[in-house]
């Protein structure tokens, strides 16, 4: 998958947790969090959900990592690009 | 032969309207059951029955606002009182009548029939021609709630305010190595950590744990925790998570899950927007320092948590960097003093400092 496409998979996901969220204009560096105004729980649904529609478990160690839009876009590509390959 | 009233469910409710029957008449029910739904201005709620028996008269039709405490139905078998009922306005039936046709509220009436009982006269005495509302839009509802409920909070209660700064590092470092083992739906939040401390907590400090009614303390054995959970939509509600002294981590993430996405598209049941016995307000997630909570009456207490950040922390003589979590507890200073919700906060830091034993 693209990192476009990868957005384009988040906004569907997101789009059950924030509904009137709006990928296209938040800073892609900024916290998801305060971005989307999404708590521990959102955020905890968000992975699960990641992780039933894209087949990604993050592990709680990289949850600095996928803090952002842009993290976590950058934390899927190389994973989502392997398996494409497989 | 028990009636089965319009529930009180919160200080701040006056009236719902009676959406939806589950049961009808000859139908058998047991507490606990959801025999109807009714919307109030925290959304729909389902209305549990708190007595077994059988539903022998349906008496309020879908559709029609009904102030707290009328009786909805008659259930044989058991006082099914919902809780928090007031007593209902002595008054002739014609005068019900007129009263419901017109949207005069009894309560409202001088009556003069027997020992004071509202007649047809006085209700067209008293002139009022107030039409029922429109079912307002769920978030003015909840707004409106919200305002009465902290107005007569600020206006009764006289809150006194403590803080303290809690270590989290044991507690983190157990979240982590506990959390390292579970899928990622079964790992905990750290919010689960400090229910449960504050649960374990209000055992040693009880009198922060009830009500505050009629000019006394009635402190609760159960220790149900009314959690504020913000609402996309705008406002918030505070269903109860019950019995947390006695549930495990894993069982609080659970009622969790359940209980927040049930919030937020307002599925919640009767019992659990009444029950709370204390509250507890989460602002870490957007940042906040401290949280200085308004008490939800007739509550006596408050529990707010900011963010967890790191800090530099002296301890032993030496200095270093923890994970740091800002505890604030409002109470009633009608119900206690200082003292005893310092006893509180330095029990609630202690759990936090043995996380396996939560």
């Amino acid at each position: 998958m693209t990192e476009a496409e990868i957005r384009a998979a988040l906004a569907k996901l997101l789009a059950r947790i924030a509904p009137e969220a709006d990928l296209a204009s938040i800073d892609p560096g900024e916290p998801l969090k305060r971005a989307l105004d999404i708590d521990s729980f959102d955020f905890l649904s968000l992975l699960v959900a990641v992780r039933d529609e894209l087949g990604v478990t993050v592990s709680e160690a990289d949850y600095g990592k996928v803090a952002s839009l842009q993290g976590l876009v950058s934390f899927l590509a190389p994973r989502l690009a392997d398996r494409r390959g497989c | 032969m028990g009636d089965f009233r319009m529930p009180s469910l919160g200080a701040d409710m006056r009236e719902g309207t009676l959406l939806q029957w589950k049961v009808k008449p000859g139908d058998r029910v047991k507490r606990g059951d959801i025999i109807a739904e009714v919307a109030t201005d925290k959304g729909d709620i389902e209305i549990e029955v708190f007595e077994d028996g059988v539903v022998t008269e349906i008496l309020v039709a879908p559709g029609r606002e009904v102030p707290v405490g009328e009786v909805l139905a008659r259930i044989d078998g058991g006082g099914a009182v919902a809780p928090s009922t007031p007593e209902r306005v002595r008054a002739t039936p014609a005068a019900r009548r007129l009263a419901e046709e017109r949207g005069v509220d009894l309560a409202s009436v001088r009556g003069t029939g027997p020992e004071g009982a509202v007649t047809r006269e006085d209700v067209e005495k008293a002139g009022q021609t107030k039409t029922v509302e429109p079912r307002k839009k769920p978030a003015e509802g909840i707004r409106l709630a919200i305002a009465a409920a902290m107005a007569r909070s600020n206006r009764e209660i006289p809150h006194y305010y403590l803080e303290t700064r809690i270590d989290m590092k044991r507690a983190l470092a157990y979240l982590a190595e506990n959390n390292a083992a579970l899928a990622l739906e079964e790992r905990l939040l750290p919010a689960v950590l400090l229910l449960k401390a504050v649960a374990l907590a209000l055992r040693e400090v009880p009198e922060l744990n009830g009500y505050w009614i009629d000019d006394a303390l009635q402190k609760k054995e159960e220790i149900h925790i009314g959690f504020a959970i913000s609402l996309r939509k705008g406002g918030l509600v505070t269903p109860a998570l019950h019995d947390v002294d006695r549930k495990s981590l894993p069982e609080i993430m659970a009622l969790l899950r359940d209980l927040i996405p049930r919030a937020r598209a307002g599925r919640l049941r009767s019992s659990e927007l009444s029950d709370g016995t204390v509250t507890v307000t989460n602002l870490g997630d957007l940042g906040v320092a401290t949280v200085y909570g308004v008490i939800y009456p007739p509550q006596v207490a408050l529990v707010g948590f900011g963010k967890i950040v790191e800090q530099p922390w002296a301890e032993n003589g030496m200095l270093g960097v923890r994970p740091v979590l800002s505890a604030t507890l409002a109470a009633d200073h009608r119900a206690t003093d200082g003292a005893r919700g310092a006893l509180f906060l330095d029990a609630l830091a202690r759990r936090l400092q043995e996380p396996a034993g939560l």
